[in-house]
């Protein structure tokens, strides 16, 4: 919190006096507009850049991974195709060599089976079907099982007599192990036809599971209803269901996006294998494949936030630095004017005191010489002077008269010593004069005066009006914090080589720790309620600066204040903008 | 010691007269500058009192005017007045101790008056 309290600027909590010199800003305001106004100024274009390079620069890498799957899938498609096409074209082909009977021939069969292996690899058995659906000849490793066995009711058997080919999914079989079947019919001119089927394992596999795919990629196939059929990294195992959605058809490769079941982003390159029941799917990670771009992202942002935050603290420190400045000039403008006010306002005052001292005057100075006459008749014609009565009624005449006088006078000095006017001065008769002023309402309210001034202290060479002001305005306000019956002190020491130090302590309400910094602040004041206007203590301050000397305060609430004025014996004026230093 | 006491006021220079004649000193007084003038062409005076502000011709003018005419005599302001420009003006004319304010008391006067005769 103390941070926070230096950091804020003092117009952050200016206070409106009730005043006649409005201020002519709402500082608080003007700092707001600004800091927005030029944040948003400086920071939307910046904004706008960012994000715009944002959507291209992920758009483009995008485009770029969908464009490399599209690629690979398209390669793998044809890859798949012609392994498919390669093998049913080598059954075709010897199917369309051999006839029916050298099929049927076991060792022919066998020795066809022998170069099949050879040649491609892969096969793993092969029958001779005839177009009643019996299997009339069979070299393989079920040759008990499926020696004459009746396909005339499956289904394959079925889409060959009408397709004339046939490529089935993957399944297990006897022999427990992943294979699929080929099978291609030969018509024969009188009508009939014959069917050879072979039996293909594992390659397939084989070859897709080797392939080195980016961002963490599985490529593998499944069949038309969304059964996987070669073993795949993270979507399932052979012939269970693919927890994504089966593609809709197309005739070329198509790259989709999509979500995996927990919801993170992939890339699904898939192609239908004409003339087959196989779909191949190529799945990337999507965020594998973007993490460069994740990591370019990533300065990107760094940047932006950096950017931000220097040019929102260049806002704030230069907004704040201005408006201060701003704040600064207009509080001595209104303080100038309360200055201004001010001194017009004792010019009155001195005016108004030597007319009223003037009128006053002359027809005291009538009764003073009138009751002097009576006296001296009574005094030098020896007429009634026994009468001690007539005499004493003189003599309070007179003496009232002199008190009259006394009371105009010091009015009229107060009057006189209103323009700067250097000369030799008692501290002493200052004190005096203004507790003279002071005197009577400290009587009525019975506050008790004690004035201890050492009598050591040589004569200042200062302002004599300036200096009443100065004891007038602080007497003045000790008397505002006391209560009836309060104590007021003020003691003047010889402090050190040169000054001379004046303390007015006052048993008065005392001022708070927090506002004690601030009461010399121009309006500054508790009292704005009641027509405090908070420049007193400023205008005090400024009179002693003026006179080249420091005040202070120290206070503790409720026990009393002291005012401390540190004045130097030979006056060297200080620059008037320096009285202006409290702010 | 003979003195001239001019001020505007009649029933104060009046009373003051007559209080110092009771104090043997011999005192004329006029209540305008005019009349001191006149004054001045028949008699002689040690000392003047004069008032600051009077209608007409001031204390001040006055003042220099007798000096024409009576270069030896002394002269005590008396005002009620107290304004800065009088109060400079006089206590150049006359010095500081010699301008003195209303109302006085008769003895600080005439020890004023003696004092400025032996000056």
């Amino acid at each position: 919190m103390r941070l926070l309290e230096k950091v804020i600027p003092a117009f952050w909590d200016q206070q409106e006096v009730a005043s006649k010199f409005k201020r002519l800003y709402n500082f608080r305001r003007i700092w707001k507009v600004t800091v927005i106004l030029t944040s948003v100024v400086s920071i939307l274009p910046l904004l706008f850049f960012a994000l715009i390079d944002y959507n291209v620069t992920k758009e483009s890498v995008e485009s770029e991974i969908i464009l490399r799957t599209s690629q690979f899938t398209s390669n793998v498609w044809r890859s798949v195709s012609f392994f498919l096409d390669e093998r049913r074209a080598a059954l075709e082909f010897a199917i369309y060599d051999n006839t029916f009977e050298e099929l049927c021939n076991p060792v022919r069969l066998a020795e066809l089976l022998e170069n099949l292996k050879k040649g491609f690899g892969g096969f793993a058995d092969i029958g001779v079907i005839n177009s009643a659906g019996f299997q009339k000849n069979y070299i393989g490793p079920y040759t008990l099982e499926l020696e004459g066995k009746d396909y005339s009711d499956q289904e394959w058997f079925g889409e060959v007599v009408e397709q004339g080919k046939y490529i089935s999914d993957m399944f297990l079989g006897f022999r427990n192990v992943e294979h699929m079947v080929i099978a291609v019919k030969h018509d024969l001119p009188d009508g009939s036809f014959y069917v050879l089927r072979a039996t293909l394992e594992q390659q397939f596999s084989n070859m897709l599971t080797q392939m080195e795919v980016s961002g963490r990629g599985d490529t593998f196939l499944i069949n038309k209803n969304g059964m996987i059929q070669t073993p795949s990294r993270y979507y399932g195992k052979v012939f269970e269901k693919i927890s994504l959605p089966v593609p809709r058809y197309s005739p070329k490769s198509q790259v989709i996006e999509g979500k995996n079941s927990d919801g993170t982003s992939i890339i699904v390159g898939y192609a239908y294998i004409p003339e087959s029941p196989f779909i191949l799917m190529v799945v990337k990670q999507k965020n594998e494949l973007m993490k460069p771009w994740y990591e370019t992202r990533i300065y990107l942002i760094g940047y932006l936030v950096i950017s931000i935050t220097v040019i929102i603290i260049w806002i704030l420190g230069s907004a704040t630095y201005l408006v201060s400045r701003l704040h600064s000039a207009d509080q001595k403008r209104v303080k100038n004017l309360h200055m201004a006010e001010y001194s017009n306002k004792m010019a009155s005052i001195g005016r108004l005191a030597a007319g009223v001292a003037h009128e006053v005057n002359n027809p005291l100075a009538i009764i003073n010489e009138k009751a002097g006459l009576i006296k001296d008749i009574f005094t030098y014609r020896n007429e009634h002077t026994g009468d001690a009565k007539l005499i004493s009624t003189v003599d309070a005449i007179l003496s009232s008269v002199e008190r009259c006088g006394k009371i105009t006078r010091r009015l009229l000095r107060f009057a006189r010593h209103m323009d700067v006017n250097i000369q030799q001065i008692s501290l002493e008769e200052i004190i005096n004069e203004v507790l003279g002023f002071l005197g009577k309402e400290a009587e009525y309210r019975d506050i008790d005066i004690i004035v201890d001034i050492d009598k050591e202290i040589p004569r200042l060479e200062s302002d004599r009006g300036k200096l009443q002001q100065i004891f007038l305005n602080i007497i003045n306000n000790a008397y505002a914090a006391m209560s009836d019956g309060g104590r007021l002190e003020i003691s003047v020491r010889c402090k050190e080589e040169g000054f001379v130090s004046a303390t007015v302590f006052d048993n008065g309400c005392g001022i708070p720790e927090p506002d004690l910094k601030r009461v010399f602040e121009p309006f500054f004041s508790t009292k704005t309620n009641r027509g405090g206007t908070g420049l007193g203590l400023s205008i005090t301050y400024g009179l002693v600066h003026e006179l080249g000397g420091e005040i202070h305060a120290t206070s503790k609430a409720g026990e009393g204040t002291s005012f401390i004025i540190t004045l130097p014996l030979k006056m060297t004026p200080k620059k008037e903008d320096k009285t202006c230093e409290y702010y | 010691m003979r003195v001239l006491l001019v001020d505007d006021e009649e029933e104060f220079v009046t009373t003051l007269a007559e209080r110092m004649s009771f104090r043997e000193i011999d005192a004329d007084w006029a209540t305008s500058a005019e009349d001191a003038l006149k004054l001045v062409e028949t008699s002689t005076y040690d000392i003047a009192l004069l008032d600051v502000k009077m209608p007409r011709i001031s204390g001040l003018e006055l003042k220099k005017r007798l000096v024409e005419k009576c270069p030896g005599m002394k002269f005590i302001f008396l005002t009620g007045h107290g304004s800065e420009d009088d109060f400079v003006a006089g206590t150049t004319e006359a010095g500081a101790a010699f301008y003195l304010v209303k109302p006085v008391n008769i003895e600080t006067l005439v020890r004023k008056m003696n004092e400025v005769l032996n000056s």
